[in-house]
């Protein structure tokens, strides 16, 4: 579904990606981990076709980025909002039905009603009419997933999308990603490396460069690699896997 | 009370203040939630540029202010958009005092003394003439069809702009589409409060109906509510007790303003 190939990235003379190689196949659910300044939002941008790439070539279902962002839904990195902002979930909601409508155009009852089911799907569609700022942490990012999954996307990109809820939350919120990836396929960026061993299949780690070896084992030398640290290598998930005998 | 309106003037000056009252409504919810106060003070004060411009050169000072105050908008926008190091601050700074200083140049270079100066400052709604009516009500017009067309646009960009670019909006003309719709809200203000006081009507009816109100339209039907209780209510104070209509029309707010905010606490 999408290929990185070569891929550089550099702002000004700082170089962020340095030939990236990635093949991401359906039902993916693919964990970018990696230090903060590594490029883990970068690469993501790459495949969204937000930033431009200095060198090599990203391609999403076959075509360039831009062309695929239709088919691709998105949940960037939260940013703080006003949380008095006057606005339902279900207005939120529909902000992700613009790259389907377009100018112009109003929300039509179709909008509405994939709207309700998106809301559906996340478990929020009880708060259609409430306003996005009273909700929790873990509310908010639920009703951000249903906004990226209301243009029917086939990619799911989620830039960070535990931030923010408690961890109690969290993993009601993982088992979320897991449902919807029987049908879309996933790339979700995280730190929280234990979190991401615990729900997805595939996983690479980005610091400039990307350790990949299309599968959920990473040499145990490629995560310390790409952090210049020891890592601790226990991910809490269920069960709990130990990648890495401890010395 | 009634007597007040048997002078036409009077009319106008309400028929213009209702008229602005609703573009005020409509236009200030958007100056709020893009938190865009300050640069809407910016190109009001530039666009005293545009009023000496009017003087020196004879014509109608409006249309001119028309062409400073869009200036105002883009050149703020954009040179506090791109990647420059200049900040949106300072852009506001520069451009507010170079239209004054502009204004104050045009008019001492301008023959004869200007009597009706201290109307475009302060504002003076009872000097609204029927030509100033129906450019008011044009101008009205044309940002309640741009709001219309663009609701849902307008949204994402007040709600979340750095979505909205991931998602193919174009958030950067979208933005200075606004503040061209402040520039050319800021003019009609102009007759009625005076380029020092414009920001005030722009940003208290909708600010007291942001306490109050919860979605976007119900914010809007109230701050038009509100904006025109103001400049109804300004404007008999102002008549009874022979006082500035414009400082008094935003006292009313102002006071307004405050009351509601003690209450909504």
């Amino acid at each position: 579904m999408v290929s990185v190939e070569n891929l550089w990235v550099r702002f000004g003379k700082r170089v962020i990606l340095e030939d990236v190689n990635l093949k991401i196949h359906e039902r993916d659910f693919l964990g970018l981990i990696g230090p903060n300044g590594g490029g883990k939002t970068t690469l993501v941008k790459a495949i969204l076709g937000l930033i431009k790439p200095y060198r090599g070539r990203v391609r999403v279902f076959g075509v360039d980025p831009e062309s695929a962002r239709k088919r691709t839904g998105y949940l960037p990195q939260k940013s703080p909002f006003d949380p008095e902002f006057p606005v339902t979930v279900q207005e939120v909601v529909l902000m992700g039905r613009f790259s389907k409508r377009g100018l112009f155009k109003r929300y039509s009852s179709e909008d509405r009603e994939a709207a309700l089911l998106a809301l559906e799907e996340v478990d929020m569609e009880d708060h259609a009419e409430t306003e996005i700022g009273s909700l929790s942490g873990g509310q908010q990012q639920r009703v951000f997933v249903a906004r990226a999954l209301v243009s029917e996307p086939e990619l799911l990109l989620l830039d960070e999308p535990a931030s923010g809820i408690d961890s109690t939350q969290q993993k009601e919120f993982y088992e979320l990603l897991r449902k919807l990836n029987e049908r879309v396929t996933i790339v979700m960026v995280s730190h929280d490396i234990s979190a991401v061993f615990s729900c997805v299949n595939k996983i690479a780690c980005v610091n400039q460069r990307l350790y990949y070896h299309d599968s959920k084992e990473l040499a145990a030398g490629d995560i310390e690699e790409a952090y210049k640290c020891p890592v601790d290598m226990i991910a809490h998930g269920v069960p709990h896997r130990v990648l890495r005998e401890h010395d | 009370m009634i007597e007040i309106f048997q002078y036409e003037f009077m009319r106008n000056a309400l028929i213009a203040g209702s008229i602005a009252a609703v573009l005020c409504g409509i236009i200030g919810i958007y100056i709020i939630l893009n938190r865009i106060v300050f640069i809407s003070g910016g190109i009001a004060h530039t666009a005293f540029g545009g009023i000496g411009l009017g003087y020196f050169l004879e014509t109608d000072p409006l249309i001119a202010a028309v062409a400073f105050s869009v200036a105002a908008a883009l050149g703020i926008g954009v040179i506090s958009n791109s990647k420059s190091k200049i900040s949106q601050d300072t852009a506001i700074g520069v451009f507010w005092a170079s239209g004054m200083a502009l204004g104050i140049l045009f008019v001492s270079l301008s023959r004869g003394y200007a009597p009706d100066l201290f109307d475009y400052l302060f504002g003076n709604i009872l000097a609204v003439s029927q030509t100033d009516v129906n450019l008011i009500l044009a101008l009205t017009l044309a940002t309640v069809a741009i709001v219309a067309l663009l609701y849902k646009e307008l949204l994402i960009l007040s709600f979340d702009s750095s979505y909205g670019v991931a998602m193919g909006l174009p958030v950067r003309e979208l933005h200075l589409l606004l503040l061209c719709m402040v520039a050319l809200s800021v003019v009609v203000l102009i007759k009625i409060v005076g380029i020092i006081l414009v920001i005030a009507l722009l940003t208290i009816p909708s600010a007291i109906g942001r306490q109050h109100a919860k979605s976007l339209r119900c914010i809007m039907i109230l701050s038009i509510i509100l904006g025109i209780f103001f400049v109804f209510a300004g404007l008999v104070i102002s008549y009874h007790f022979d006082i500035p209509s414009g400082a008094t029309i935003i006292l009313t707010a102002a006071a307004t303003f405050f009351a509601s905010t003690v209450i909504s606490r």
